[in-house]
């Protein structure tokens, strides 16, 4: 069988920068996979090799089997991409600019499904409308609405929540949420961590063009063992000095192994007679995995381990 | 889910006339116009002091012609190259790169979109300037004109396809028309025969691929031309044939476009 995507030893210069430095990762058909990283990690340019926007330099990409640039026409028929820029053609209407889409892929008389499509993002009203007339939140939702004209069973989407209000953010995700059930497979970037961590059953880290961890949400966020706790005082008991993962004057974070733990520092703040002046208890989160895999760079992480 | 592709091109050549005729007030009106107005000016000026073809027709007849086929060339150049400028620079374009559309798909749909607004111009400014020409003009030979029309403007609508995928700004287009395309056909013999230049200038303007464009078309008004109609639709033929294959060739690797 098989994958929905397959990146091999992908690597793309501009100049001397190497925007992607030999990537290889496979996406399985019907998964939410997220693709995260800081700014210029290369996530927007490993989806233009995708979509065949950019050429690699070497390496290949296929959807569903079908070669990018050997195979292009099946490739991008089975993918679907919303692009981060919040572009349009002013020339159009939002149901003209959906059956523009549609009839570049050479579907004719696909008006049942825009239809569908303009409720479920909630543009029904707005369907006659010019695009220049639009607000940023809805010129997102119709780019959202473009990448599905063909129902592609790949959906690639590069940031799609960029700039779009919480309440049609959340029904933006109920309907992503949905194609995904109905067997699409979803390949997702995004800045917002909480987003990923809800939404993404697996997960890519890139930085600086590497994939430096690649797994399933749940595994990652075990990476970061536990709890952890900041801790105003004036010290830490020795004992407990280990545990400490960054200090900030009187302001320590501690990592816990769980819940009981708490009993055993709370114990020794007291025997070393230690005044706590503030505490808090903190779940990991995949911020905490994030912000610990991008700053401690261990080595690349290479292959596909799906 | 995934549907056989019909033809996309279609779409796209549809979105393509689309767009000039939704602001066909600035594409269409306004150049028959413009041409009208260099006819009333020129004719004013010129008819009784400039001799054409021996004198055997009329300076403003003369000019009819001359005037339609640069609406034509003009307005075939300047749909295609607007047209992929405005969408880079608004980034609409990737809608136009993500779905599989070929190069030639994506050729022949802008090539034939051009043509469409230069005709239809041109065929605007014929039919206003008919109105001030003194004498009827007896077209001899229209299936000659419109090989011209058509092979013009297929050229002009190419030269705007590669115009418009190099410049990355308004600026570098306005240069690229400016600098080549505007003198290509001001000095093609539009205003004038070229028998009437020094012969330094006749044989330059032999090296000018518009001249045989213009000359070819007078041709089927007057059945009169500088140079045999044969030779400059061969001329105009091949000149088509090397550039779309050119074109075609850029397009296949993706130049500028998919970088």
């Amino acid at each position: 069988m098989s994958h929905a995507v397959e990146i091999t030893n992908v690597v793309r210069c501009f100049g001397s920068v190497r925007a992607l430095a030999g990537i290889s990762l496979a996406v399985e058909e019907g998964e939410f996979f997220g693709l995260l990283g800081p700014n210029g990690a290369g996530k927007t340019t490993l989806i233009s090799v995708l979509a065949g926007l950019t050429r690699a330099d070497s390496g290949t990409a296929r959807v569903l089997g079908h070669d990018v640039i050997a195979d292009y026409r099946k490739a991008r028929r089975a993918l679907g991409v919303v692009p981060q820029e919040l572009v349009f053609d002013p020339f159009f209407s939002v149901r003209e600019t959906l059956e523009i889409q549609s009839g570049y892929f050479g579907i004719r008389n696909n008006g049942a499904w825009i239809d569908e499509i303009l409720h479920h993002l909630d543009l029904t009203a707005k369907a006659d409308a010019n695009m220049r007339s639009l607000s940023g939140g809805m010129k997102r939702r119709v780019l959202v609405g473009q990448a599905l004209v063909h129902k592609p069973p790949v959906i690639v989407l590069d940031e799609p929540t960029a700039g779009v209000d919480v309440e049609l953010r959340q029904n933006l995700w109920a309907f992503i949420r949905k194609l995904n059930r109905d067997g699409h497979t979803i390949i997702l970037t995004t800045h917002y961590l909480e987003e990923a961590e809800a939404l993404c059953g697996r997960i890519a880290m890139l930085k600086a063009g590497r994939v430096v961890a690649l797994d399933t949400t749940k595994n990652l966020l075990a990476r970061v063992a536990g709890l952890t706790v900041r801790l105003v005082a004036d010290r830490v008991p020795v004992a407990w000095q280990a545990r400490v993962q960054s200090r900030d004057a009187h302001v320590f974070v501690l990592g816990l192994d769980r819940y009981a733990d708490l009993e055993s520092l709370l114990a020794a703040l007291r025997i070393d007679g230690i005044a706590i002046d503030e505490l808090a208890l903190q779940e990991t989160d995949l911020e905490q995995v994030f912000l610990r895999i991008m700053g401690a760079a261990p080595p690349p992480v290479a292959g596909a381990a799906s | 889910m995934i549907r056989v592709a019909g033809a996309g091109w279609l779409t796209l050549l549809y979105k393509e006339l689309l767009r000039f005729w939704k602001v066909a007030f600035q594409t269409i009106l306004a150049p028959v116009i413009t041409s009208l107005l260099y006819l009333l000016i020129f004719s004013h000026v010129l008819e009784s002091r400039v001799s054409v073809f021996g004198g055997q027709i009329g300076y403003t007849a003369f000019l009819v012609p001359g005037l339609v086929m640069m609406s034509v060339l003009q307005n075939a150049f300047a749909n295609t190259s607007s047209s992929v400028i405005q969408s880079k620079i608004n980034g609409s374009l990737i809608f136009m790169l993500l779905p599989p559309l070929s190069p030639a798909d994506f050729f022949v749909a802008y090539v034939l979109g051009a043509m469409a607004r230069g005709l239809v111009v041109g065929f605007g400014v014929f039919v206003v300037t008919l109105f001030f020409v003194p004498t009827p003009i007896a077209m001899p030979h229209p299936f000659w004109a419109l090989a011209f029309a058509l092979l013009g403007s297929a050229i002009l609508g190419t030269l705007g396809l590669v115009g418009g995928i190099w410049a990355e700004k308004f600026d570098q287009l306005a240069a690229f028309q400016n600098f080549l395309i505007t003198p290509l056909t001001f000095l093609s013999g539009v205003f004038y025969s070229i028998h009437s230049l020094p012969p330094f200038w006749q044989r330059l303007s032999h090296l000018n691929p518009f001249f045989y464009m213009i000359d070819g078309f007078r041709y089927g008004f007057f059945g009169l031309s500088d140079v045999p109609p044969a030779l400059s639709l061969g001329i105009v033929a091949g000149s088509a044939f090397l550039l779309a294959l050119v074109t075609l060739a850029l397009l296949r690797r993706g130049w500028k476009l998919r970088p």
